[in-house]
């Protein structure tokens, strides 16, 4: 399964990658009106959209922008977790108490309001939706970072970098985090995941960069545009299908990679 | 001790609804794009009607005074007026929160059920085929995108086969008409919608449930029980069953802030008239005091959910102890 999810990751980070580059696609450069919502033929494999634009580019497009918007969002929100856990976990006690009870507050709360309204706050851009995702998505890994420092810290080598007069932070970084890692870095991936799927909300509700058109915008122009009551399949169901595959081959790789690192941490 | 425990998670949830207010209060006032100076600021505006807005929010005093207007306000009822609808905000959303409950409601219900049956033959038939399949649709589920399910659904079931109404709540011609004829026509409405949402959630109550009722399969006390001959359906229903559901109440409620992020994206495919099409519309419209509700209307739902769940599972699981 942990294979099957790396070679699908693999297939789309390439062509997210080189697709942009081997076939060039401008957004802004509509097609001619008897080119609109088109079925696939030999010209354009998957069709075209409601701007008689061809579906297949959009597509390899939007690929760049969802991976991308999908792999930073998650740096920001693991450096944020890891940052709160990290410091609840060590400092402990009223630090700790406050910390945690924030994080209770952002694990419970229905994230995709709190994201549409940061969102419109901040404006819409690429980088804007990139922190808005991180800076919602982070509790879930400040818990379980918190719950391995606990136990890292009351291990004889932090003792001893103590006893030699590290500062806190220096222990915090070089002991405790290196430590806490390998928990961190299988959650990281199932986290792309669901920024993934975060993004495609966001840009399907109206929230997204319109001059950078994932996977999520192109189904917001789709639905947008009637495609449904068109029954315009090939626009509807292929950026969906992209969405479904990546978050499946991010989640195979961090199941497996859990089972990998992980053997008996995690009980839950 | 149960007292103790009952104000203590009171406290809690109290704390956490504080911690939000705390948030929104921000949210709406530091935010670069602050919609209240934006809108004293607007040049079209009459000199009176800014003053008057100024006053309202308090701008003119510190910003500890203006908090405390913004709680009084709240206490009040007052969530602020709508930009679009020019009326409060408050009388709005409680127009719109039957329907996204009826919704909610429905789904949950159907999505317990079936997680748990579907969990139960995962559990039962484990390793076999119909195991494999449960896990397999409980990933894809998961892996795709909700609003997309119901757009999949539309387009099947409302506008090619043609068995359910496309969207909406009530066939526009029965506007009029009594309960009694609404109803039917509203629970038409509902199946493709409520359906769309119980199959999002599904596929986890069935993996919970699944993997509780393995764990629990294994303990001394079913043994016991098939040592005494019981049969294995009495085994399953008064033995495991009870002990495998514990997890799965735990998880409806912390799930309660994931269902409802899936009820307002199948309420924006389905134009369902609930919270998620008014907060569709109100993004739309940049309709910031309406977004602000929603989002504490909803926080709060889900806060109280969670301090339900607390104390029902301290009642449903004794050895709970804090």
């Amino acid at each position: 399964m942990g294979m099957a999810g790396l070679i699908l990751f693999l297939f789309f980070v390439l062509v997210a990658i080189f697709g942009p580059i081997l076939w060039p696609y401008d957004p802004l450069e509509f097609g001619s009106p008897a080119d609109v919502l088109q079925p696939p033929s030999a010209a354009h494999w998957l069709g075209t959209d409601d701007m008689g634009r061809d579906v297949l580019l959009g597509l390899i497009a939007g690929s760049r922008v969802s991976l991308m918007v999908g792999i930073l969002a998650t740096v920001v929100s693991m450096s944020v977790g890891a940052f709160v856990g990290l410091t609840a976990g060590y400092l402990g006690k009223g630090t700790d108490a406050v910390l945690m009870r924030f994080t209770d507050v952002f694990l419970v709360l229905p994230w995709l309001p709190l994201m549409l309204i940061l969102a419109a706050l901040l404006g819409a851009s690429l980088w804007n939706i990139i922190l808005v995702i991180g800076l919602t998505g982070w509790a879930g890994t400040a818990r379980l970072v918190r719950a391995q420092a606990l136990a890292v810290k009351e291990r004889p080598f932090v003792e001893r970098a103590r006893a030699l007069g590290s500062s806190r932070w220096g222990i915090m970084g070089r002991h405790v985090l290196p430590n806490v890692f390998p928990l961190i870095f299988a959650n990281t991936i199932l986290i792309v995941a669901v920024s993934i799927l975060s993004e495609t909300t966001l840009s399907f509700l109206g929230m997204g960069d319109s001059t950078r058109p994932s996977w999520g915008m192109m189904l917001h122009f789709a639905f947008a545009s009637g495609a449904i009551s068109n029954g315009a399949y090939w626009f509807l169901v292929p950026p969906g299908l992209c969405v479904l595959l990546v978050v499946l081959a991010f989640t195979f790789m961090g199941y497996a990679l859990d089972e990998i690192l992980n053997p008996k941490l995690r009980k839950r | 001790m149960t007292r103790r425990y009952f104000f203590s998670k009171l406290f809690q949830a109290l704390l956490t609804i504080l911690i939000i207010l705390v948030m929104n209060y921000f949210l709406f006032r530091v935010m670069p794009g602050d919609p209240v100076s934006m809108l004293v600021r607007n040049p079209r505006m009459s000199p009176e009607a800014t003053q008057k807005v100024a006053e309202m929010f308090g701008l003119d005093k510190p910003w500890y005074q203006q908090f405390g207007i913004y709680l009084i306000n709240l206490t009040s009822g007052n969530l602020g007026t709508s930009f679009i609808y020019k009326k409060p905000v408050g009388g709005i959303i409680m127009e719109r929160f039957l329907a996204t409950m009826l919704l909610t409601v429905a789904a949950e219900a159907l999505a317990i059920l079936g997680g748990a049956l579907l969990g139960i033959i995962a559990a039962w038939k484990r390793g076999k085929r119909v195991d494999v399949a449960a896990l397999g649709f409980a990933l894809v589920t998961y892996a795709m995108p909700t609003f997309w399910l119901g757009i999949l659904m539309v387009a099947l079931f409302a506008v090619t086969l043609r068995w359910f109404p496309t969207s909406g709540m009530l066939t526009p011609t029965l506007s009029m008409a009594g309960f009694w004829q609404r109803l039917p026509d509203t629970l038409w409405h509902l199946v493709l919608p409520g359906v769309t949402l119980a199959l999002v959630l599904l596929g986890e109550y069935a993996l919970i449930m699944r993997n509780a009722l393995i764990d629990v399969l294994t303990e001394d006390y079913i043994t016991t029980a098939r040592a005494k001959g019981a049969s294995e359906g009495r085994v399953l229903r008064r033995h495991a069953l009870p002990n495998a559901m514990i997890p799965m109440v735990t998880l409806i409620a912390l799930n309660l802030g994931f269902t409802i992020t899936g009820a307002l994206q199948v309420e924006t495919v389905f134009s369902w008239p609930g919270l998620g099409r008014l907060m569709y519309d109100a993004l739309a419209g940049r309709d910031y005091p309406l977004l602000q509700g929603i989002f504490l209307i909803t926080a709060i739902a889900v806060v109280g959910a969670n301090f339900l769940s607390d104390l029902t599972y301290r009642f449903l699981d004794p050895r709970v102890k804090e």
